[in-house]
Parts: structure tokens; C-alpha cells; sequence
């Protein structure tokens, strides 16, 4: 497979928990841990996909969507929108910025690793 | 036979037994015992310093060499106290209201607050006082020189002239001491007044005594001493009609006008109502200083050998008798009444000085004006103690110039003449609201000037400073302006002479120039208010709010008066305004009355200088917005009732704006709350829950991983717990179901455990001080637990270089107060109001807590009966802890 994905997330637990199942899965895991410089993360590891946090320090995790939605390169690059927040209002506005997918957390790691081949596949 | 040693060590056991008095009274008044220092009596006693060594030595010199003429000196005070009495008391209740420190603060805030005009009085007062100094500095050095003549075992005194420095250093000590220990006009000098009362006490004793001696002892009796009064030149009544009324009216002036007179009556004045027992006392109290004078000068004059000076027959005639008990006694009089007046003049002086002169200087040399570091307030003192050193050395270098020997009398009047300038722009600004400071300035440049030719520059005598020739036929020969003949009028005693033109040339130059030139804005509303000082003592109208940053104004106002007070003060205007905490909004009442207190410490002009650069509004701006007020000035006077309607109104609109504001922010917070506490929760669940996840399904990692996989998992589970502690703490206490265990504490103790709690070896400094030792009735767990947490914010978010929070703990108004400062860049003004609620974290959750250690440390705070609150106007983040001293007991 050797697809490679890039974790947006602050929490150092969490970022240890989803590498662990993604690697042992086959893929190559990039981490990145704040909101700020994020969009030029991206555009430097070219992942093929993204997990993006909601909540991260300097920047929110919608504004950096808006903007990768924005560019032309990262238009169609599958995102997988994370929150702690599982409110429907977060749905709704994760969607309409163009997610490709949405999960709250906690989440169990079958789903996990579920969504992310969905999205590399299709 | 008197010794000189005995009298030096009598007048050492003197001074001491002053420096004990005053530090006695300043000590009760500061433990607010001495209702015995607010008496009308210490009142009064403290005017008489009117009566100087002048009056002490010179009334008896004055009355051997020119008859009756010395009564005039007693009489103008007593006429203005009596039949003036309104007119004073107008003077003290304008002092009170506007808080003005000198004489000069009142002519300068008079008219428009004019730094020139506090610098002309402050200038021409000290020149006139510089003799009046120099002239008691010289009635001491004579009394000892009295004393060494006539110690037969003693060497004559080589030099007169160290024992004047000697009297000089140590009146300056002294002055230094108990005249600048406070700073505020409000807090007035108790142990001065004290210790200047007790003089007062004593002058007249020594006087009286000497006289009893003369008139019975000497004299004997009653009437054998009338005899010799008749018998004399001095009992055929020879008075010179324009002298006894210029006379008169100099002296009658020189009471409200003489700086250090202005200083007793107004300044120190405790109470209004002390006045009207002076208005009697105080006459009195002249008329027993004047009771003995002539006898004394009768006999003086017919036992003492011809030639010896009269000035000292006080001294000399018990000294000639052999008494030396009485000559000591005699001498402490004359003392009393010579330190007495230098004490207050240079208090007087240094203020004046310091206010209108270094203070300025000082602020227009600092380019960021009041906002500058540094402590404005260490500035002030510094100021005035230099000033009061100057005073009293200008004083000492007049006496060396002028060699002392001028009669006592004629320095006096030279004196008296120079501060009654003072007068037409005093009286004018009291009763006429046509006056002006343009009128003013001129009255006292044009009469300032006649005096300095006509009076204190011959006072050198002839050949000093105005040369033989000018003084006979006028500068370069301009025949109408020799000094003792103006425009040609010869013929006039000189004194009369110069009295007259001056005042004349003042008075007219004030009036003339007030009628044809316009006031400003701000000269009419202070003209109003102080000309109907009766009406309404509401003061002046000054200042547009909104402007002004009421931070900036806190950090000023803790430079000047001192934190605490200032806190105090800020404290209280807020409640005033409906407001919680420590920033009032600049409103234009809190801006007058902050101007006004500062206003005590450092004059009208420099508050009002300070307080326009801080408001943005600089001087024409506010005097823009003034010039519009101004027509309509008129009509707001007369509907204070409307005002105080809308003042009102204004209140509960502002209650109800700050209400509103705040429902808005805690809806919004409320919504946030739910999706906070989701957040929350949810993120440790999400490492449980994903390495539990992996625990249970691969069997096949090492025992490293395991160790560490499941140490995530217990600390997320520890997270967790504590977040639903804090909420349930929170909650228990929300709806008071908290129970306290109250027992007896040390504050140390729980600081100290509270410090233990937090891990003291962090980064953070602390710096602890203040009243530790105090023993408190409270619930020991919960107020450290308050106490840990504000240790572990200071932690957590002080961004110093060096991290430091100072403790400090002090007890005020029967309230505990616990101070932690750090040294961080503090919360913003916007912030400040929410940082009490939950989850509000100031930055985004870099510290990694839940953002309700604040919220329960307000209701834990509430529960104990007290209160936490944000303290603005720190170096950085401020919290203050209060807790009631009920049930606090100060350590046995």
C-alpha cells in the first residue's frame, strides 16, 4: 500500500494512539501538532491524506480546511475532520467547508482505520 | 550667676522634650487616638505664631524706641478676627473644599489654575519670608550672646555666627523630620502643630512671667509702676496718624496673607468650627503677649545703662536683676517663639516651592509627562525636603549679609509689607468674580516690583545694593522715581510711603485689567467657585470623561498617594458608580475628584497638568469643550437638583449597561460551556479508549509498549477525575451544600503548605512579606486551596524573563488582605471581568487546565465570607484575597 497520511493533532496521547494503529496498518504516518503553520505542512509532505483536529493551538481546524479547499492542489485531497465536540452544529460546519469525512471522538480504532482506506480508496 | 553650659543644656532638654512631643502626637494621630490634637484650643494656640521673636524681644524694642505704636501689631489681627470673621472663614471653607496647600496653590487655582501666577506668589513669598527667617536666626544668637556677656567665667563668644548655623541645621532637622512625613494636604502635620502649640504655651508663660517680675518685683506694684510709665517719654501719646493706620493694616493683611499664617489657619485647620473659638481665643491670647510689654520697656529704659540694645531687655532686665531662673526662662520663650515660626514658614515654603516650582520643572522635563516609571511620590518628598534645607540656608546667608543688625522691627514690617501684595488678587478672587488672572498677574508684578524699590532693596540700607545717590535723587537721576518719594511725593514716612503705592498700584492694576480683559472658561468656573464657596461645595466642573484610561489614572494615583489608598479611593468610586473591582469609569465627577485629591499632594496646577496628559485631552480641548459649557454654566448652578436626577439616571443606566454586558458574554459562555465540557471529557476518553482498544487486541507487543500503553491509560483516567473533581467541587459550592471546618490558623501556615502544595522549586520566585503572623478563623483546606491555585497560575502563565509573585499579606479596615502580584504582562482590561468564570482560559488551553480554578476560588471565597478579585494597575496579573478580621484575631 505505502500510502502516506498526515496527522494534524495537538494531543501527544492521541497523535501516539492513531500512528500506532495506522502504522501497524502499512502506512506511513507524518505528524504536525499546531494550527498555525499547518496548510504549509500539508504542502510540503504532499500526504495522501489528511486527519485534521478541530481544535488546535494558533489556528482552528476549520479555517485551515477553508484554505486547503482554497488551493488548487489540495482541492481534492481527502480530509477527515476530527472533534471532541460532538455537537451537530460542528457536523453541519465541517460538511459544508467540504470534509470528506467526520468523526467524533472517542472513536473506536476499527472505525478508524475504516475511514481512512474508504477515503484513499474512492 | 547663669552659665552659658547651663543654658545649652537647658535648651538641649527643650529641643528633646519638642521632638518628644511632636513624635507623641504623630503617633496617636496615626493610631486615630489624639481627639485631644483636634481641639479648638491646639487650634488657636497654633495661630500664635503670629507673634515671633518680634513680638517676643522686638514688641518691647519697638515700644521703648516709638511709644505706642507696637499695638498696631497686635491690633490688625485682632480686628480681622473679630470683625473679619467671615471673610476668614470663607478662606478656610475655599481651603477645605478645593484642598489647597498654600497660599500660593489658592491665588494659582483661583485664577484658572496658573502655574505663572504660583510661581510669582511662591517667588515674592519666599523673598519676604527670607528676612523674616534671617531675623529669628539673629534673636536667638543675640539672647545667647546676652547670656555669654554676662557669664563672667565663659570667654565671650568669638562667633556669633556658627551658633545661627548650628540653629539653622537643627531647625531644618526637625522641620525635615515631622514636616514631610506625609504628603497629602489632608493628612496634616499633628506633631508640627502639637509641638508648635506647646511653644505657644511656653512663650507666653516666659513673657508673662518676666512682666509679673518687672511690675511687682521690680516696679513695685501696680502703681508705682503707672508712675513710671507716666513719668517716661513713652506715656505722652505720640502717634503719627498715617503710621498707626498703614501699620494697622499691614498687620491686619500680613494675617491672611503670611504663608506660614495661611499654613495654621487653613491648611491644618481640622475642623470649621474651630475658628470661631479662635476669633475670641485668639485676640485674647494677643493681649496678654502685649499685657507686660511696656513696663517691661519702661523700666528696661530707666534701669538698664543707655546704649544697651531694648530689643533684649526681656533678657537683660532679669539677667541685670540676677535672676537667672527667669532668664532661662525667659530665653526658652524667645526660643519658642523663633523655631516655631521657622518650623512652619519652610513647611510652609517647601510646599509652595516643591508645588509650584520644582514640581512643574520636574514634570515638563519627563517627556512621557505623569506616565513616566518612577515614583512620583518619592519625587514630591525629595522636593520638599530640599526646599525646606534651601529656605532655611537663604535665611542663614541673608543674616550673614546683612549682618544682623537692622532692628528687629523695621525687618518685620519690610516683611509684613512684602506678602500684603498678596492681598488685592486674595480678596479680589474670594469676592469678585470679575477678577482675572491677567489683572491678577499684573496687581502683583506692578506691586511686587514698587516693593522690591521702595522697601527691601533699601532695607540693605544705603550703599548695599541702591547707591547713596540713587537713593537721593533716583536711578540716573529720574528725580520721580526715588525710592522714598514716587512720582515726586515727598515728605511721607517710608514705610508709609511704600505701603501705599505699592498696594495702591496693585489693587488698581488688578481691578482695571480685570475689567478690560476676558477670563477664560476655566477662570470663570473657578471664580464661581470660590466666590460662592457657601452656595455649593461641589467643585469645579473640569473634565469630559471617556477619555481617559481609568488604569492609567490608578498607576499615576498609587505614585502619588500611595497604593493603598489609592486603591481605596478607586475602590470607593466604583461602588459609588454601581461597579464591582477596582476601575471606576472615567466620569467627569471621578476625574474632579481624583484631580482634587491629587491636588493635596502636589497642587492644583501640576494635578491638573498630570491628569490632561493621562485624559488625551490636552489643555485646549478640555478648554474647547469648556467654551461651550461655559453659556450654559450659568443655568447648570441653579439646577443642581436636575443634575443630581441625572446623575442618577446615569447610574442605573450604567448598572444596567455593565449587567447587560456581562448576560451577553455569559450566554455566549453558556453555550460554550456544554461544547467546553464535551471537549473536555471526550479527550481522554479518546486515548483510553484507542489504547485499551490496542491492549486487548494484539497479544503480540513487548512489555515496554504494555508498561507505557497503559501508563497513558491510567493517566487520561487521572485527567478525567479531576475534571469531574473540579465540577463537582464547583457545583457543591454553587449551591452552598459546601461544609466548612472553621478552626484557628496562622496565615503562615496555610501560605506555607499552600507553597508546599504547589512544588515551591519551580521556576517561579516568591517573595513573601507582610503580616503573616495574623491568626484567622477559617476553613484551613479551602483557603489554601485558593491560595494553591493562584501560586500554580502564576506558574503556569507568568511570561517573566524571570518569573516572580510577591505575596503580601496586611491588615485594613478590620479586613485580611492577601496580595499575589506577579511580574508577568498581567490580563488585559477586556479580560479581566471573565478570567472568574468557567473554562474561561486567557490564551488557548496552552496550559492544559480545565479553566475553573478561578471560578471555584471565587465561590470558595464567597463561602468563607470574603472575596477574590482581580487587582488592576500591577506590574503584572494582580489577585487580592480579603477575608473579614471577625473571628481573626491578631497574634498574641
Amino acid at each position: 500500500m505505502d500510502k502516506t497520511v498526515l496527522l494534524i493533532e495537538d494531543e501527544p496521547n492521541i497523535i501516539e494512539a492513531i500512528s500506532f494503529i495506522l502504522m501497524r496498518d502499512g502506512w506511513r504516518v507524518a505528524t504536525h501538532s499546531n494550527g498555525v503553520d499547518a496548510v504549509g505542512a500539508v504542502a510540503t509532505r504532499r500526504p495522501d491524506l489528511v486527519i485534521l483536529d478541530v481544535m488546535l493551538p494558533g489556528r482552528s481546524g476549520y479555517d485551515i480546511l477553508r484554505d486547503l479547499r482554497a488551493a488548487e492542489e489540495t482541492a481534492e485531497l481527502p480530509v477527515l475532520m476530527l472533534t471532541a465536540r460532538g455537537q451537530t452544529r460542528d457536523r453541519e460546519m465541517a460538511e459544508q467547508l467540504g470534509a470528506s469525512r467526520f468523526m467524533a471522538k472517542p472513536f473506536s480504532n476499527a472505525e478508524m482505520l475504516e475511514a481512512v482506506n474508504d477515503l484513499v480508496r474512492s | 550667676m547663669a552659665s552659658l553650659n547651663l543654658l545649652i543644656f537647658v535648651s538641649l532638654i527643650y529641643v528633646a522634650f519638642l521632638f518628644a512631643v511632636a513624635f507623641g502626637a504623630e503617633r496617636a494621630a496615626l493610631r486615630g487616638q489624639g481627639s485631644w490634637l483636634r481641639s479648638p484650643l491646639v487650634y488657636t494656640l497654633s495661630l500664635s505664631i503670629y507673634c515671633t521673636a518680634w513680638t517676643f524681644y522686638g514688641a518691647v524694642g519697638y515700644a521703648a524706641r516709638s511709644g505706642m505704636e507696637y499695638l498696631t501689631i497686635y491690633l490688625g489681627p485682632s480686628l480681622v478676627m473679630i470683625g473679619w470673621f467671615w471673610a476668614v472663614r470663607k478662606m478656610v471653607r475655599i481651603g477645605r473644599s478645593q484642598n489647597i496647600t498654600s497660599i500660593a496653590d489658592l491665588i494659582s487655582s483661583r485664577y484658572g489654575k496658573s502655574t505663572l501666577l504660583g510661581v510669582l506668589v511662591t517667588v515674592l513669598a519666599v523673598v519676604g519670608t527670607t528676612p523674616y527667617i534671617a531675623l529669628q536666626l539673629q534673636s536667638v544668637t543675640l539672647a545667647v550672646a546676652a547670656f555669654s556677656q554676662a557669664d563672667v567665667t565663659m570667654r565671650p563668644l568669638g562667633d556669633q555666627n556658627s551658633t545661627a548655623l548650628w540653629v539653622a541645621a537643627g531647625l531644618a532637622f526637625f522641620t525635615v523630620l515631622f514636616g514631610t512625613r506625609n504628603l497629602d494636604a489632608n493628612e496634616r502635620h499633628h506633631g508640627v502643630v502639637m509641638a508648635v502649640a506647646v511653644e505657644a504655651v511656653v512663650k507666653l508663660f516666659a513673657l508673662v512671667a518676666v512682666g509679673v517680675f518687672v511690675v511687682w518685683g521690680i516696679g513695685g506694684g501696680v502703681g508705682a509702676t503707672l508712675e513710671r510709665i507716666d513719668a517716661s517719654p513713652l506715656g505722652t501719646w505720640s502717634v503719627a496718624p498715617d503710621r498707626w493706620l498703614a501699620l494697622t493694616a499691614l498687620s491686619a493683611a500680613a494675617l491672611l496673607c503670611l504663608p506660614r499664617m495661611f499654613q495654621v489657619m487653613v491648611v491644618e485647620n481640622e475642623e470649621e468650627r474651630h475658628l470661631r473659638t479662635a476669633s475670641w481665643a485668639f485676640p485674647l491670647y494677643l493681649m496678654a503677649m502685649s499685657l507686660f510689654v511696656v513696663p517691661i520697656a519702661v523700666v528696661g529704659l530707666d534701669l538698664m545703662p543707655a546704649g544697651e540694645n531694648p530689643d533684649l531687655f526681656v533678657l537683660s532686665l532679669p539677667l541685670a536683676e540676677g535672676r537667672s531662673g527667669l532668664a532661662l526662662l525667659s530665653f526658652l520663650g524667645g526660643f519658642s517663639s523663633a523655631t516655631s515660626m521657622v518650623i512652619v514658614a519652610s513647611i510652609a515654603l517647601s510646599t509652595m516651592v516643591s508645588n509650584h516650582i520644582v514640581m512643574p520643572i520636574w514634570l515638563s522635563r519627563q517627556a512621557g509627562g505623569a506616565m513616566v516609571s518612577g515614583d512620583v511620590r518619592s519625587v514630591v518628598l525629595l522636593s520638599r525636603r530640599l526646599s525646606i534645607v534651601g529656605v532655611l540656608l537663604l535665611g542663614y546667608f541673608y543674616y550673614r549679609v546683612s549682618g544682623g543688625s537692622t532692628a528687629l522691627a523695621a525687618i518685620g514690617l519690610i516683611s509684613f509689607s512684602g506678602v500684603a501684595q498678596f492681598l488685592p488678587a486674595l480678596l479680589g478672587g474670594i469676592f469678585w468674580r470679575g477678577a482675572n488672572r491677567i489683572g491678577a498677574l499684573a496687581g502683583l508684578l506692578i506691586g511686587g516690583g514698587v516693593w522690591l524699590w521702595c522697601l527691601f532693596l533699601p532695607s540693605f540700607g544705603p550703599g548695599v545694593i541702591l547707591s547713596a545717590e540713587t537713593m537721593a535723587d533716583g536711578p540716573f537721576g529720574v528725580g520721580w522715581l526715588r525710592p522714598y518719594a514716587l512720582f515726586g511725593i515727598a515728605g511721607l514716612d517710608p514705610l508709609v510711603h511704600g505701603v501705599f503705592w505699592s498696594l495702591l498700584l496693585n489693587t488698581t492694576a488688578l481691578v482695571g485689567l480685570s475689567l478690560f480683559t476676558f477670563p477664560t472658561p476655566m477662570e470663570r468656573l473657578q471664580g464661581a467657585q470660590f466666590v460662592n464657596v457657601f452656595d455649593h461645595t461641589a467643585g469645579a466642573r473640569g473634565w469630559s470623561g471617556g477619555m481617559a484610561q481609568s488604569e492609567d489614572l490608578m498607576i499615576m494615583a498609587q505614585r502619588i498617594l500611595g497604593a493603598a489608598e489609592a486603591q481605596e479611593m478607586f475602590r470607593r468610586a466604583a461602588l459609588a458608580q454601581g461597579l464591582e473591582g477596582y476601575l471606576p469609569e472615567p466620569t467627569a465627577d471621578f476625574l474632579q475628584m481624583l484631580e482634587r485629591d491629587l491636588a493635596g499632594s502636589v497642587g492644583a496646577a501640576t494635578a491638573h497638568a498630570m491628569i490632561g496628559q493621562i485624559t488625551g485631552g490636552a489643555n485646549i480641548s478640555v478648554e474647547d469643550l469648556m467654551a461651550v459649557a461655559d453659556e450654559t454654566a450659568q443655568i447648570m448652578e441653579h439646577s443642581s437638583q436636575l443634575e443630581a436626577k441625572s446623575a442618577e439616571l446615569a447610574r442605573t443606566a450604567r448598572q444596567l449597561r455593565a449587567a447587560n454586558e456581562k448576560l451577553t458574554l455569559l450566554s455566549v459562555q453558556k453555550d460554550a460551556f456544554l461544547s467546553q465540557i464535551s471537549h473536555e471529557l471526550r479527550t481522554p476518553m479518546t486515548s483510553i479508549r484507542a489504547f485499551s482498544e490496542i491492549l486487548r487486541e494484539s497479544g503480540d507487543l513487548d512489555v515496554t509498549t504494555r508498561t507505557k500503553y497503559s501508563g497513558i491509560i491510567h493517566e487520561e483516567a487521572e485527567r478525567l477525575t479531576r475534571l469531574l473533581d473540579d465540577l463537582l467541587d464547583l457545583s457543591v459550592l454553587e449551591n452552598a451544600q459546601v461544609r466548612l471546618t472553621l478552626a484557628e490558623v496562622r496565615l503562615r501556615a496555610i501560605l506555607d503548605r499552600a507553597v508546599a502544595a504547589t512544588g515551591a522549586s519551580g521556576r517561579l520566585r516568591l517573595v513573601r512579606r507582610g503580616a503573616e503572623e495574623m491568626v484567622l478563623n477559617t476553613d484551613m483546606d479551602r483557603l489554601s486551596q485558593v491560595f494553591i491555585n493562584l501560586i500554580s497560575n502564576a506558574q503556569k502563565y507568568c511570561d517573566a524573563e524571570s518569573p516572580e509573585l510577591t505575596i503580601s499579606a496586611r491588615e485594613m479596615d478590620g479586613l485580611l488582605i492577601v496580595d499575589f502580584v506577579d511580574n508577568g504582562t498581567g490580563i488585559a482590561p477586556d479580560s479581566q471581568a471573565l478570567i472568574f468564570e468557567k473554562f474561561s482560559r486567557i490564551g488557548h488551553q496552552q496550559a492544559g487546565g480545565a479553566g475553573l480554578g478561578l471560578a471555584i476560588c471565587r465561590e470558595i471565597m464567597a463561602r468563607l465570607g470574603g472575596s477574590i478579585t482581580y487587582l488592576p494597575g500591577q506590574q503584572g496579573a494582580g489577585f487580592r484575597v480579603t477575608l473579614p478580621m471577625h473571628g481573626a484575631m491578631a497574634a498574641q
